[in-house]
């Protein structure tokens, strides 16, 4: 471990740049409303969530299934906490304008949306996570549901609003936006499966008996991963519902889980960059180069079969059968894509070729 | 005299209605090599089991460095099932899990070879350096403590040029060849800086010659880093080579215990392993 600053790394950070560069400038001369950027937004926060999921289920190898339990916390609590006070008697109409009347600024209340959700985290981890076996599924789907039916419910409206839309809280305009927050989340991420701790929950995904003979306390860092990942699910959450404008808990279905799960596993079970790719093309699939499927579709007076709402799904069902059948490891496996790699694969391909030459100039 | 580093005291494990260990007591000086023999299910591998935290045991106690580490007796439904010796003495409840157990000082391998298996041979030794290490999952993540990773990561390359596994250091554990993977699982163990090492059946699935530098092998280890070890072994020219001490376990009752002439004498381990039935 040399301090000098590798190439790859100053690749890396040039392609971030780079990347960050091409987002501003297309907004710039792109229509705003191309699809594009409904695609790069959303993908951006499906890939936070799906990432947050993979530190769980691909590097700790804990089962969770509440990721949209603890995206909608992360939405609400966003959302309670920036909706501008002035705005507050319109938003909370049916509760008098609710009962808290102050608001926070935008990053502390992401923040803050991802330490709620952090907090519930922590206190399902309590009794599940001591257990041996796997309830952590169950007990996370059944909380998700639980949680979606409990913000709804009429006496937590004055918090809430009920059944009730949350709106007005400041939302975002720029892609900019959601791609710095996720990438920075993303990072740290990225960052914490690199470090020691990391290495202890790969250390429990492959074998936790070994894990505990190494002096690794197996509670504490399921619990440790399993509240850190629920962190940045609040934090997706808050950005989703940045994004969608409002806040409703009956967006947060189970299905949105299977949604981030599919993309876990499309993108590879353990890899960083395979979830991020995923979500953009699940994203870019569902929202856009798959819509046709939806759309009744007429070609003169002969009307296209299959073609009708609903049918995306059916499609989509089928592709979700393929990667399991028969493409199991998912685009990444349990690789990344890194520069470091690339450079390390042209130098070995650089070698084998000089190699060959030497070998030919010396017969 | 040489310090008593373990030490089991009427321990007694029971699963359901099956005594797997039977109001065993053993010991182990600093120092020593000791090998725990047996027949097929005597019990042995539970043994380690209790020792290490992987279960608790029913009744007795377990001391290490004359500090008592593990106490159970008899408790709830295991008080009606219970079928082993009562001493009264056992009557505080002190019930550490495996991790607590290897900070101490205990350091283990399986019987069937646990590695990380997708992790490098250096990550699986450097997992060992975790524990001790002073950080936090802050100060981890956001490399505030450079140093200390630094040093982990020196201490563990240090040990694999000691065990001469370093030019092996980026292979992935689950690849290496079945023999090197016991190695590992060894270096892996050291790792943890134990001062008692507990390997269950470190030959196993190993031919002559291999078994004949893993005896080598196992003394070196002993001298070098001053610790003391405690076997489960089935090659009886192992044991009979580097044990000071044996016990011998059947069906999980200690029918033995000596250095290995005594032991390779007494009748009771002779008809142990030729299965003779003592009703015939
Ligand atoms: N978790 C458990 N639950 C129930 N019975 C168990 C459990 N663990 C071990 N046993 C039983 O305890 C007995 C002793 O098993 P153990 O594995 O300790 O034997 P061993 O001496 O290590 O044998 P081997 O030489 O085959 O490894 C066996 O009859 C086994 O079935
Ligand atoms: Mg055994």
């Amino acid at each position: 471990m040399t301090k000098k600053i590798s190439t790859s790394t100053i690749i890396s950070a040039a392609l971030v740049v780079f990347l960050f560069a091409l987002v501003f400038v297309l907004e710039k001369v792109m229509n705003p409303y191309s699809m594009l950027f409904v695609v790069l937004k959303k993908g951006a926060i499906y890939a936070l969530v799906a990432v947050s999921m993979n530190l769980l289920n691909g590097f700790t190898g804990l089962f969770s299934l509440g990721q949209a339990g603890f995206m909608l916390i992360g939405a609400y609590t966003y959302a309670i906490f920036t909706i501008p006070a002035d705005q507050r008697l319109s938003v909370y109409q049916y509760f008098d304008g609710g009962i808290i009347d102050f608001s926070i600024p935008v990053i502390p209340a992401l923040i803050l949306a991802g330490l709620a959700a952090a907090f519930f985290a922590f206190l399902i981890g309590l009794p599940v996570l001591r257990l041996k076996s796997d309830y952590l599924a169950i007990a996370t789907l059944g909380f998700a549901e639980i949680i979606r039916a409990f913000f709804q419910w009429d006496a937590l409206g004055p918090v809430t609003n009920g059944s009730n839309l949350l709106k007005k809280f400041p939302t975002f305009d720029s892609t900019i936006f959601p791609f710095a927050v996720a990438g920075i989340c993303i990072a740290l991420i990225v960052m914490l499966i690199n470090s020691s701790y990391g290495r202890a929950f790969k250390a429990i995904r492959d074998d936790e008996i070994a894990a505990e003979a190494m002096g690794i306390n197996l509670f504490k860092h399921k619990e440790m991963a399993f509240v850190i990942s629920s962190f940045f699910a609040g934090v997706g959450g808050a950005l989703l519902a940045m994004y969608q404008t409002t806040v409703q808990a009956m967006a947060f279905k189970s299905a949105m889980t299977y949604e981030i799960l599919l993309i876990v596993v499309i993108g590879g079970i353990g890899s960083v960059t395979g979830s991020v790719i995923a979500s953009f093309l699940f994203i870019a699939c569902s929202e856009w180069w798959l819509r046709f499927l939806d759309t009744e579709t007429f070609i003169g007076a002969w009307q296209v079969p299959l073609l009708r709402s609903g049918f995306r799904k059916v499609v989509f069902a089928v592709i979700i059968m393929a990667v399991v059948l028969f493409y199991r490891q998912g685009i990444m496996g349990n690789r990344e894509f890194s520069v470091d790699r690339l450079l390390k694969k042209r130098q070995k391909f650089i070698e084998k070729q000089a190699a060959k030459k030497a070998s030919k100039e010396g017969r | 005299m040489a310090k008593n580093v373990l030490k089991l005291d009427h321990i007694t494990m029971q699963f359901g209605g099956v005594v797997a260990v039977n109001d065993l007591s053993m010991e182990v000086n600093e120092h020593e090599i000791v090998a725990l023999i047996g027949p097929n299910g005597a019990g042995k591998t539970t043994a380690f089991n209790c020792v290490t935290g992987v279960y608790e045991p029913t009744n007795g106690m377990i001391s290490f460095y004359g500090e008592p580490m593990v106490c159970n007796h008899p408790q709830g439904k295991m008080k009606k099932l219970y079928k082993g010796q009562y001493y009264d003495e056992f009557n505080k409840v002190i019930s550490p899990t495996p991790d607590q157990i290897t900070k101490l000082g205990i350091a283990r391998t399986f019987q069937n070879i646990r590695l990380f298996k997708s992790l490098t041979v250096f990550e699986n030794v450097l997992i060992a350096k975790h524990m001790r290490a002073k950080q936090n999952v802050f100060s981890a993540t956001l490399r505030l403590n450079a140093k200390e990773e630094q040093r982990m990561r020196e201490e563990a390359m240090a040990l694999l040029e000691e065990q001469n596994l370093a030019h092996l250091k980026d292979e992935i554990a689950g690849s290496l060849p079945y023999g090197l993977q016991r190695r590992l699982e060894i270096a892996r163990a050291l790792a943890t800086d134990p001062k008692l090492l507990l390997l269950d059946e470190p030959a196993a699935g190993m031919n002559p010659q291999e078994t004949k530098e893993l005896t080598d092998f196992i003394v070196q280890v002993r001298d070098k880093y001053g610790i003391a070890i405690l076997m489960i072994e089935h090659h009886m020219d192992l044991v009979m080579a580097i044990a000071e001490r044996i016990y011998v376990l059947d069906f999980g009752k200690l029918i033995a215990s000596g250095t290995a002439s005594e032991v390779q004498d007494n009748p009771d381990v002779i008809n142990a392993y030729l299965g003779v039935d003592e009703d015939e």
